[in-house]
């Protein structure tokens, strides 16, 4: 049988290869530019383009965007919108705030590329869509349900010994996943420039919901095996009950990859990030599921928190 | 048990059916109108601001009408607030409300699924200034413009402003309406501008507002007062009862009451005058007075559509990713799973029209965070089948009969779905009330989806897929017991 349990500071050391690296940009992101994660114009504000072309021309959301990520803009910062009706042939662009020189280089860009008309296109600041106060709502909200999830685990299992355990490390799995999808999009933010969207919210909250669900799967599956196999030592029961739901949380999991893999590779750039996350988010949920929260129940069983840190890499196997 | 199962698949094709009639697109709606029963209702699909785009508004600060003549950034704030407010109120969902230009003076709302401009300033544009004017003796007709002393954004003259209703007493406002009335009975009707009528308090008092119904069982607004309002208000009925009091919204009378008997309860309604009010008028003024008048103005600059905000082009490719997506899941299920598999496939099927019937119904306002949570939900309904497939083989494997294995694929996977789905499902409720609640309403849509997605999927994927499952039992070809077992482990994938 495969031994998942016995390698699980390696499991652990895994992830924390994520996370700190993950939280130390964050950190270092704060400092620099002000937040841990690159905020986009929905969070930031910036200009706002009414862009009318020559009629009849035919001209494409795409290749707009295409003018702008020219001149350096990242794609996700170019939001093109057809508005009026669609003889009138005009745009509204949302994007970054633009120096006088490269508002002048991309408007003479899109006239040379375009036919953007010279008369009409007009350019304003605009506010951030979403204010700061709703991302730090929803990190309340998070939080409220956090406990929620907790609570009703505990109340779930109740008829296993410590069933509080088991909802603290369901909330412990779910807390690293979203460690880990912030800390990559602030290591991305700082290296590659990419930007969160107000969309970045709503796809965290679909990988909690992930994460949660299939951690509870696999404590499912040692709730029945502890009265299952009465007097078998708990590492045996936990490891037998991630390997017998294996096959499970990689279909479920390959399904769900292969969806968003699609959408990623041949869906709008406008999703790309959100899909970005999805992806990475869920990947992370089941990885913590398996080699972090059940492999969590069993350190805690056998009193091995304290002594956490000084293990980290050590791979010690109970008695 | 066999008949029971009979009627189960039964109803499940007669669910289908109605969920296929539900998602024709161009479905005629509910219209009955029957032995006194009349019901008219419209079945459509409605899509958010970022799949298929709106309508939208650019409103200006009316800088003229304030008393400095300038705009600050501040206000512009509470204005944005206040409009969010309203639009949300009258149940559109997930708008766009952004600030414009250096000084933030300009106000661009978005608006999904509305396609007449006038309707939607009407909704939420107006200022929204209501004041209880003390008319005295005189009716004043619906429509009519007058001229009042509370003077902060109707013009009026400087000698009228110096008495400002904010910090006039009972006492005052009785004296007031004496002395006011007389003189006014005669020309009023003549010259109704040139006179500037006392307004005892303006909608800032008000606590609460809603629709109901007059005496007639026409829509109208109820409200309720707060602070000195009810006192105040208490305090002019009691000392005017038979006379008249208008109800004046932006300088424009709506409505004349003869005030019949003291109101001391701090509550009241405003009927529609004569011709009493539409439903959508009732509902739009409730709004305005329940989230307060703007501090400032607004001036209708342009009215133009706008195409989705994920951009046409973008919305287009990544539905035909999506299904790309779903039909890589079919075959992967029906290639791993065989003939469980293929059931399960029909079962999501199912859940799909559900689903979408429930969309179209409801309704809920398609956007992209509302179809994440759906797409979460079929990743939770392929996720009770596939625990439960692999339940049923490893039975299977320990020896069990099919019959037996297939219930108990489905008894042992049940505490698992039902905990999990359970745990989702919380989560799903306290995102939605903190979305609601606390103005997140990209939030708001995910949950609901998400919540819709996984009741249905717990129906679909353990009921349905069970009722099909039941009927793979029988042998339909009669077949010598060995070769019949070899078919069966080959059909559920163990071998």
């Amino acid at each position: 049988m495969i031994d998942i349990i016995g390698k699980r500071y390696w499991w652990f050391a895994l992830s924390l290869l994520v996370i700190i690296p993950g939280i130390v940009a964050m950190v270092y992101s704060t400092v620099q530019i002000g937040s841990p994660l690159r905020l986009g114009i929905d969070f930031t504000g910036g200009t706002r383009l009414l862009l009318p072309f020559e009629r009849g021309r035919p001209v494409g959301e795409e290749q707009i965007r295409q003018v702008f990520v020219a001149q350096g803009i990242p794609a996700g910062n170019v939001a093109v919108q057809r508005v009026g009706r669609s003889e009138e042939n005009t745009f509204q662009v949302r994007t970054v705030f633009l120096t006088p020189e490269k508002d002048k280089q991309i408007r003479a860009d899109l006239q040379e590329k375009l036919g953007l008309t010279e008369a009409g296109a007009s350019g304003e600041i605009v506010d951030p869509i979403i204010g700061k106060e709703v991302a730090e709502r929803a990190a309340v909200a998070v939080a409220l349900a956090s406990l929620g999830i907790l609570a009703y685990i505990s109340f779930a299992f109740r008829q296993v010994p410590g069933s509080v355990r088991y909802g603290t490390c369901a909330v412990v799995a779910l807390v690293h996943d979203v460690f880990v999808v912030t800390g990559v999009f602030s290591i991305l933010g700082l290296l590659f420039d990419v930007e969160v969207d107000a969309l970045f919210l709503t796809a965290l909250l679909t990988v909690i919901g992930f994460s949660v669900h299939d951690t509870i799967v696999v404590f499912d599956r040692v709730r029945e095996n502890m009265k299952k196999y009465v007097g078998e030592p708990f590492v045996r029961v936990v490891n037998h009950s991630i390997i017998q739901t294996l096959d499970r949380s990689i279909n479920t999991t390959l399904t769900v990859l292969l969806t968003l893999t699609a959408l990623f590779l041949f869906g709008g750039v406008t999703i790309r990030t959100f899909v970005g996350v999805l992806l990475l988010g869920i990947f992370s949920g089941t990885y913590s599921s398996i080699f972090n929260a059940s492999p969590l129940l069993v350190v805690w069983e056998y009193g091995e928190i304290g002594a956490f840190f000084r293990r980290l890499g050590g791979q010690r196997q109970p008695t | 048990m066999q008949q029971r199962n009979v009627n189960l698949l039964i109803g499940i094709i007669v669910m289908a059916l109605m969920a296929i009639w539900v998602n024709l697109p161009d479905n005629p709606g509910i219209h009955v109108d029957f032995a006194g029963i009349k019901y008219d209702r419209e079945i459509k699909v409605h899509e958010g601001l970022d799949l298929q785009g709106g309508l939208q508004v650019l409103l200006e600060a009316d800088a003229a009408a304030l008393p400095d003549k300038k705009v600050d950034p501040s206000t512009m704030e509470t204005v944005k607030g206040i409009i969010e407010n309203r639009v949300n109120g009258l149940g559109v969902t997930e708008p766009l409300v952004q600030l414009q230009g250096a000084n933030r003076s300009r106000i661009i709302v978005e608006l999904p699924g509305i396609k007449d401009p006038d309707e939607a300033i009407r909704m939420f544009g107006k200022t929204g200034l209501l004041e209880f004017v003390d008319s005295g003796s005189t009716f004043l007709p619906r429509g009519t413009r007058i001229t009042t002393d509370h003077g902060s954004t109707v013009p009026v003259t400087p000698t009228a402003t110096t008495t400002s209703s904010a910090t006039v007493t009972p006492a005052v406002t009785e004296t007031q309406a004496l002395t006011t009335t007389a003189p006014v009975t005669s020309t009023a009707p003549l010259t109704p501008t040139t006179k500037v009528y006392h307004t005892i308090m303006t909608g800032s008092e008000i606590k609460d507002a809603g629709v109901g119904l007059d005496r007639l069982q026409r829509p109208a607004v109820t409200f309720s007062l707060k602070g000195d309002g009810p006192k105040k208000f208490a305090d002019f009925t009691t000392k005017n009862v038979g006379r008249y009091l208008a109800i004046v919204l932006d300088g424009e009378v709506v409505s004349c009451p003869v005030i019949n008997q003291p109101i001391t309860d701090g509550s009241g309604i405003i009927e529609g005058g004569e011709q009493g009010f539409g439903l959508d008028e009732a509902k739009s003024l409730a709004v305005v007075l329940k989230y307060g008048s703007l501090p400032v103005p607004l001036i209708q600059k342009e009215t133009r559509t706008v195409g989705p905000t994920l951009g046409q082009e973008s919305v287009q490719k990544s539905i035909i990713a999506g299904a790309i997506g779903l039909l890589i899941v079919v075959l992967f299920m029906l290639i791993y799973y065989r003939l469980p598999g293929l059931l399960a496939d029909l079962a999501l099927g199912i859940y799909a029209l559900l689903v979408f019937a429930l969309f179209k119904l409801i309704p809920v306002t398609l956007t992209l965070p509302g179809i994440a949570g759906f797409i979460l939900s079929i990743g939770m309904a392929v996720d009770a089948n596939i625990l439960i497939f692999e339940r049923m083989k490893e039975e299977m494997r320990s020896g069990k009969t099919l019959g037996a294995a297939i219930e108990a694929g489905f008894a042992r996977a049940w505490t698992s779905i039902r905990d999990s789905n359970f745990s989702t499902l919380i989560t799903c409720g306290i995102l939605y009330w903190f979305g609601a609640n606390f103005g997140a309403s990209i939030v708001r849509g995910f949950a609901f989806t998400l919540a819709i997605g996984v009741l249905v999927s717990m129906f679909t994927a353990i009921t349905v897929t069970r009722t099909f499952l039941r009927f793979t039992q029988q042998s339909w070809f009669p077949r010598p017991l060995e070769q019949e077992q070899k078919r069966l482990r080959w059909l559920f994938g163990l071998s």
